[in-house]
């Protein structure tokens, strides 16, 4: 037996689909060896990852928190994507969105105005639309390649955010450590779910998926994105701008990852703190692949990463296992995801080990 | 060249396919074919695009392997592992596409494409005799890129004559070849026949191949459907053969009177950005309303670089050109549209349309400036649908429906629907590149006729094309494109072919004096 790989003659709009599945089950699968190698009990590690976390009602709310800023950059970094602007440095692009709104926050500690949120929210708007300008501007201008540009803006997000919590924004009365002071009642979104964290930021992630799904599906700009992706030539030919689509795609995944630090901040964090996100805007990328660069799909692994974040805390708790495992598994799972995607263009073939060839090789040099 | 034709037994054939086939995903490119090539034969391989020509000679050459069926060299059965064992056999080939380095001399390149090559002198010394030997004249040092589309096939001729081939495969070689180059082509090619030297000439010109050839197989849809006699047959009765099915020709009508100019092109003069790229070079031209005028030119004299000036994918200054008197050079393609202007790019796929994009998307990709389909920013998905069928419907393009993607459909239904999205779109301008090409013939019949109805309606079209048959079909005046310059346009009553061929040279006619051979000249 031997095993090839045999292009198809067209890509598998159902491997579109399945890859993601499988690249879950294989996923799951290893991790099911990790353990055992580990010498933990497998399936109860895997219980414990994928079950126990929304066994029970608050766990399911704690999910959703979770996903919340995993939803908006993904959906906002999805159509970057598939414009073939590839913007790495969400990250960064949420910390300024944090900065930004929590800046507003800070500025208008003690005011009791219902005008605090909006005005936080459009702070955090623009603070990651600023962030992805940089990388935007730097390519059109320069042909700077935004993968390593938007990656190291990150970076300095992260110390520019450091160096205010550290410095002129450090809580007065907070022992010295390097935290704001906590944001007053009206810099903090409403609570939907009584006992829970649930906030109003799922209502909005939800108006931002189907405004996004509106966008690509129905509106110029949309099929602009889409056909830049596909055939840049065939866009030029069609008179679609390419930098104004990198501007647009920038601005939007910058914004909407500025939108979700600024969710964080006046939601489960109440302040603005050194780290105020786990990673959520790389993982994000894996969440935008995993759903397959459409908003439905988004929200869905959007969902499915969120409990890779509450699977690492359980572990953690339950069996004394490093967090690291949220990243093994995120990182398994979109190592696999790549591998299947190359099931949509290729099929498997094979073969018995072939015999029937003919032996005849004439070396003829007449 | 090696001579081995008193050491054959009688009736041995040099080359023997048996039911050879091959089959890509999705396609049946070969299916069990026959070719018998006799020693000093020029052999013709006649098809459409797409018949499966080019995948049968890359079996013989051992770029491709057959999924099944034998080939027997000169008696012993060969399995052909690769291009360097065709070569040691005794195959050269000289390809559509030249595979040539410009920045290298025509003898570093000669070298490169050798298995064993010899001393860099020798080596001059050998290129230098069989030049002379077989009347190609080409200076072993000069760089590639300073060289003529038909020097560089010179090239790779010599190329292949040096290894003393006993079976010399050319694919498509006039396709890149003004008329008096395939004159001295042709010259060479009997020459080298009647040392013995089989030859395998793959074409679809059927002119040509009667000219040539001593005996030819016809492909059709990769399959073997006949073989004969080319000096016995008319071209028509070859064509039935090739083609399987009655269509009808297109037919220009009389010029028409002269409309206003409607597309000008001003002094336009243009460096170019890439390293081997055409520089154009004070190009003048005005299309009138009403008529189809035509610009000859052998690829890579400039032709990418108007086309994309035309576009509007590369601005030139406001006033170099014009569309109904209104400058449009420093406009962007929405702009051109909306003066009126519509164009079909050379290439179909990636270009001319998205092809992993339904027809529905590409009917919107260039017909949401000029056509109702766009409401309030949202997409009229109805009218764009509407829109389509009109395209499927008037232009016959054979599709499983509206929703297929592009990329799924042949070359030439995709062509239909580009030319027929344009057309639609009621352009007063209508450029055109190379529309036709890699077309079956029902298909570009079609094509021709469509252009011919829109001009007579009143719109001035422009196609640019390598197919010179085609230009002196279908256009009422004709130019020429070389070196980035462009000729006198002429009336197409007033010029012959070998004119055409001239200008493709950047010879300017005299139109006052007896035409001179220039073809028997340049050979002896």
């Amino acid at each position: 037996m031997s095993f090839s790989l045999v292009a198809r003659p067209q890509p598998s709009k159902l491997m579109v689909y399945l890859s993601p599945l499988l690249a879950l089950i294989l996923t799951l699968f290893s991790g099911f060896l990790m353990f055992s190698l580990m010498g933990i009990d497998g399936l109860d590690a895997l219980y414990a990852f994928f079950i126990l976390p929304i066994s029970d009602s608050y766990g399911f709310s704690e999910l959703l928190v979770k996903a919340i800023p995993l939803i908006l950059i993904g959906v906002g970094l999805s159509i970057g994507f598939k414009a073939n602007v590839w913007n790495i440095g969400a990250e960064g692009q949420l910390v300024m969105g944090a900065v930004a709104a929590g800046g507003v926050a800070l500025f208008a500690y003690e005011s009791e105005s219902i005008w605090v949120l909006p005005a936080m929210m459009i702070a955090g708007i623009l603070g990651g639309m600023a962030w992805g300008a940089v990388p935007a501007w730097l390519k059109t201008r320069f042909n700077a390649n935004e993968i390593l540009t938007s990656l190291m803006l990150t970076y300095v997000a992260g110390l520019f955010l450091s160096f205010l919590v550290h410095g002129p924004w450090r809580d007065p009365e907070g022992f010295n450590f390097p935290e704001s002071r906590l944001f007053s009642e009206s810099a903090l979104l409403p609570i939907i779910l009584e006992d829970t964290r649930l906030h109003i930021g799922m209502i909005i992630a939800l108006l931002v998926v189907a405004t996004i799904w509106i966008l690509l599906s129905k509106t110029l700009i949309g099929f602009q994105v889409k056909v830049v992706g596909s055939a840049p030539r065939a866009a030029r030919f069609a008179g679609f701008k390419e930098k104004g689509l990198i501007w647009f795609s920038l601005l939007l995944g910058g914004g909407l990852a500025g939108l979700a630090g600024m969710i964080e901040v006046s939601g489960p964090i109440g302040q603005l703190v050194p780290q105020v996100s786990p990673g959520y805007g790389f993982t994000a990328i894996i969440v935008a692949f995993v759903g397959r660069l459409h908003p439905l799909g988004v929200t869905i692994a959007g969902l499915l990463l969120a409990l890779s974040y509450l699977g690492g805390e359980t572990l953690q708790i339950e069996m004394g296992l490093p967090q690291a495992v949220t990243g093994v598994f995120q990182g398994m799972l979109l190592f696999f995801l790549l591998a299947c995607d190359v099931l949509i263009k290729f099929r498997i073939n094979m073969t018995q080990k072939a015999s029937k060839t003919e032996s005849v090789k004439q070396e003829a040099s007449a | 060249m090696k001579n081995n034709f008193d050491d054959q037994e009688i009736g041995q054939p040099r080359l023997l396919l048996q039911s050879v086939t091959k089959e890509f995903p999705g396609c049946l490119a070969n299916d069990s074919v026959d070719l018998r090539i006799e020693p000093g034969e020029i052999h013709a391989l006649l098809g459409e695009n797409g018949a499966g020509k080019s995948t049968l000679v890359k079996m013989i050459y051992g770029i491709l392997k057959p999924d099944s069926g034998t080939m027997i060299w000169e008696g012993n059965k060969v399995q052909v592992a690769n291009p360097a064992h065709a070569r040691d056999l005794g195959i050269g080939m000289v390809f559509q596409h030249f595979s040539l380095f410009e920045a290298l001399t025509v003898k570093e390149n000669i070298a490169l494409g050798m298995t064993n090559p010899p001393a860099m002198d020798q080596l001059e010394q050998q290129i230098l005799e069989v030049e002379t030997r077989y009347g190609l004249p080409l200076d072993p040092n000069r760089a590639v890129h300073s060289l003529s589309v038909g020097e560089k096939q010179r090239i790779e001729i010599v190329r292949c004559l040096l290894q003393d081939p006993s079976l010399l495969i050319m694919d498509e070689p006039t396709s890149v070849l003004t008329p008096q180059e395939a004159e001295t082509l042709f010259v060479t090619l009997r020459q080298l026949s009647e040392e013995g030297c089989s030859i395998l000439y793959i074409s679809h010109k059927l002119d040509e191949v009667r000219q040539l050839c001593q005996s030819a197989t016809i492909l059709r849809h990769g399959c073997n459907v006949g073989n004969c006699i080319p000096a016995n047959e008319t071209p028509a009765s070859m064509a039935a053969l090739m083609i399987g099915e009655e269509f009808e020709v297109a037919q220009r009508g009389e010029h028409p009177e002269a409309g206003p100019v409607t597309l000008e092109i001003r002094s336009l003069s243009r460096k170019s950005e890439q390293s081997f790229g055409i520089d154009l070079h004070d190009i003048n031209l005005e299309v009138h309303s009403g008529e189809l005028m035509g610009i000859a030119g052998v690829a890579g004299n400039g032709q990418a670089e108007l086309l994309e000036l035309l576009s509007g994918e590369v601005l030139s200054a406001a006033d170099e050109i014009l569309i109904g008197g209104e400058s449009i050079g420093h406009r962007g393609s929405t702009k051109r549209r909306q003066q009126g202007l519509c164009f079909v790019p050379e290439e179909r796929l990636g270009h001319g349309s998205v092809p992993d994009m339904s027809l529905n998307d590409n009917s919107l990709l260039s017909g949401f400036v000029s056509q109702p389909f766009l409401n309030k920013g949202f997409i009229a998905t109805e009218t764009v649908r509407k829109f389509t069928r009109q395209v499927i419907d008037l232009f016959d393009v054979r599709c499983p429906g509206q929703d297929a993607l592009a990329g799924s459909l042949s070359g030439g239904n995709l062509q239909k629907f580009i030319v027929g999205r344009e057309i639609l779109q009621q352009p007063k301008v209508l450029v055109v590149a190379q529309p036709t090409w890699g077309v079956d013939a029902g298909a570009a019949a079609l094509i021709h006729r469509a252009l011919l109805q829109l001009a007579a309606e009143g719109a001035a079209v422009l196609v640019v094309s390598q197919d010179l048959d085609e230009l002196l079909t279908i256009s009422h005046r004709i130019a020429a494109i070389c070196g980035g310059s462009m000729s006198e346009s002429y009336d197409i009553n007033e010029v012959s072919a070998e004119d055409v061929g001239l200008l493709m040279t950047g010879v300017s006619l005299d139109k006052s004096s007896t035409k001179p051979g220039p073809a028997q000249g340049a050979l002896q």
